[in-house]
């Protein structure tokens, strides 16, 4: 029997009675880069965010690794929205990536030696450190961008969850988080991006998930990144725009 | 700078309220902080509206003026309507605009209601109940600030115990929970210390200017810091600050209230923040423009 990174059955999730994600099917192995592509609206972020827990489903059942979200939890990342937070907040480079220890350290607890190492070596690891103790408000997008992933990266998942890590970012940057990326997926982590731009699905990843309020099409990218695939994901789309 | 220490030795009152004054602008300076970092500056505004129906209610039920039933009025009824309102928001369309706007007015007109109410029923010692509404900081007595200092007190230790729990959440809140830190379980502590701070002022600064006290300080010390404990502790001393010499200056003169005088004050120290504070005052914001062109600007700023 596989066990899969992130199983997904009979998902259904409603907005105020209108269906967001509709009979879910998905299954997601081990040590793959994965895109979630599909056109604005088609649930992608809904889709994380009910992995996460985030978003409460009507219907269906969600594990990781075969447990429970509840018991997997630490071995769980997540790089949200840049977007989705203050970057007005008072704080610095530095402390925003120690939160990724947070969840390690439980209640109470402050952070350790250990945790600032940790901490460092992340920054390290996506270019940041000469700007350790910048103020988040005076970073540049792509930097507010590697300092979210250097905080998922302190997390110590085995599977992360990336809400559009390439929006608004140099193509420069875009290239680097990249690398970081397959890196994760070299180490036998699983790597789930809400993915954009179509252009880059085959070369940035292994497998994709066509979305358009339910699933379209999982698999290999050299499989199912078809046309007759991607026409039925966004044509979809339009023919409901219209309605 | 003797004169002044003469008028604080042989003036008990002045004591008295320049403490209690001190301390409830501490508190609510440092609790201003995740009121105004999470946006909800005007929390403060309906929680302390919201509290005076209770304090009405206590003393129609149980016709008792101390302080700590008063208080434990303001609490109840101040903590249902920050809980209603995070309900409304949470669970209803509604904006946190309408619901501030709907919750404070209802609350504050209920209470209207009842203290009219109060002052028609023959005999009733209902004399002080009003004093809540402008703030009347020269009827603290001595008790008052020890209920003061102890619930102040239980407001700090509860900042420093959840220090980096608060952070994470007001910093982002979803991501904070999927560490196992809930989003519903933090919200409503914090909420609920923010109450707390809310109606340690209401006797001195009174429900209409409460969330003064709450917003400004940490509005200031923003300017003057990128800190988060930075800017708590600012926030406290601006607040500190402002309660003192608010006093000292209504003491002085005759007829100037202390509760508006403390808000006068920290208003002016917000204003000059938001003006002179070196890094992101107006003043110097608009000095520095011209390097903007400088490709140099990014390396120049911070740290």
């Amino acid at each position: 029997m596989k066990e899969y990174a992130l199983e997904i059955h009979d998902l259904t999730v409603a907005y105020n009675e209108v269906p967001v994600l509709w009979d879910i099917e998905l299954e997601i192995p081990h040590g793959i880069l994965i895109a979630i592509v599909g056109p604005n609206g088609a649930g992608k972020s809904t889709l994380i965010k009910t992995a996460l827990q985030l978003v409460k489903p009507m219907s269906g059942s969600i594990s990781f690794f075969g447990k429970k979200y509840k018991q997997k939890r630490k071995k769980i990342g997540y790089v949200p929205q840049r977007g989705s937070v203050d970057w007005d907040f008072p704080t610095d480079v530095l402390d925003v990536v120690m939160m990724g220890r947070y969840g390690q350290l439980g209640w109470f607890k402050r952070p350790t030696k250990k945790d600032k190492e940790l901490a460092l070596e992340a920054i390290d690891r996506v270019g940041m450190m000469p700007f350790i103790h910048r103020q988040i408000n005076q970073l540049s997008g792509g930097q507010q961008q590697r300092v979210f992933l250097a905080r998922a990266l302190v997390q110590d998942a085995d599977i992360y969850f990336m809400d559009e890590p390439f929006q608004g970012i140099d193509a420069k940057t875009e290239k680097s988080i990249v690398k970081v990326l397959q890196n994760l997926r070299d180490r036998n982590k699983t790597v789930v991006v809400v993915h954009h731009d179509l252009t880059t699905v085959s070369e940035y990843f292994d497998w994709v998930t066509l979305l358009n309020t339910s699933i379209i099409a999982t698999g290999p990218v050299n499989e199912i990144f078809t046309e007759e695939n991607v026409f039925k994901t966004y044509n979809k789309n339009k023919s409901t725009l219209l309605r | 700078m003797l004169s002044l220490y003469e008028l604080f030795a042989n003036d008990y009152t002045l004591r008295v309220v320049a403490l209690g004054s001190a301390i409830l602008s501490i508190i609510s300076g440092a609790l201003g902080t995740y009121a105004v970092l999470r946006k909800q500056s005007l929390l403060g505004d309906a929680v302390s509206h919201a509290a005076f129906p209770g304090i009405c209610l206590v003393f129609l039920l149980t016709g008792l003026k101390n302080t700590e039933s008063f208080l434990f009025g303001a609490f109840i009824s101040g903590w249902i309507a920050a809980i209603l309102i995070r309900t409304c928001v949470n669970n209803t369309p509604i904006k946190l605009d309408s619901a501030l706007g709907i919750i404070l007015s209802s609350f504050f007109g209920v209470g209207l209601i009842i203290i009219t109410y109060i002052q028609k029923i023959p005999n009733s010692n209902q004399a002080g109940l009003d004093k809540f509404i402008f703030g009347q900081a020269s009827t603290l007595l001595i008790e008052d600030i020890k209920i003061m200092t102890l619930l102040g007190a239980a407001a700090v230790f509860i900042v420093i115990v959840f220090w980096k729990e608060f952070k994470l959440f007001c910093f982002d809140k979803e991501f904070g929970n999927t560490m196992g830190f809930p989003i519903k379980v933090l919200d409503i502590l914090l909420t609920t210390t923010i109450v707390i701070a809310i109606i340690i002022g209401l006797q001195t600064v009174g429900v209409i200017l409460m969330s003064v006290m709450l917003v400004a300080p940490a509005t200031a010390a923003r300017q003057w810091t990128d800190k988060l404990w930075l800017m708590m502790i600012i926030a406290s001393v601006f607040g500190a600050i402002s309660g003192v010499s608010g006093t000292i200056i209504s003491s002085l003169a005759k007829n100037i209230p202390t509760g508006p005088m403390i808000v006068i004050i920290i208003s002016m120290i917000t204003f000059i923040s938001i003006i002179f504070a070196p890094k992101n005052g107006l003043l110097w914001k608009n000095i520095r423009r011209p390097l903007k062109t400088d490709s140099n600007i990014r390396l120049k700023g911070g740290s």
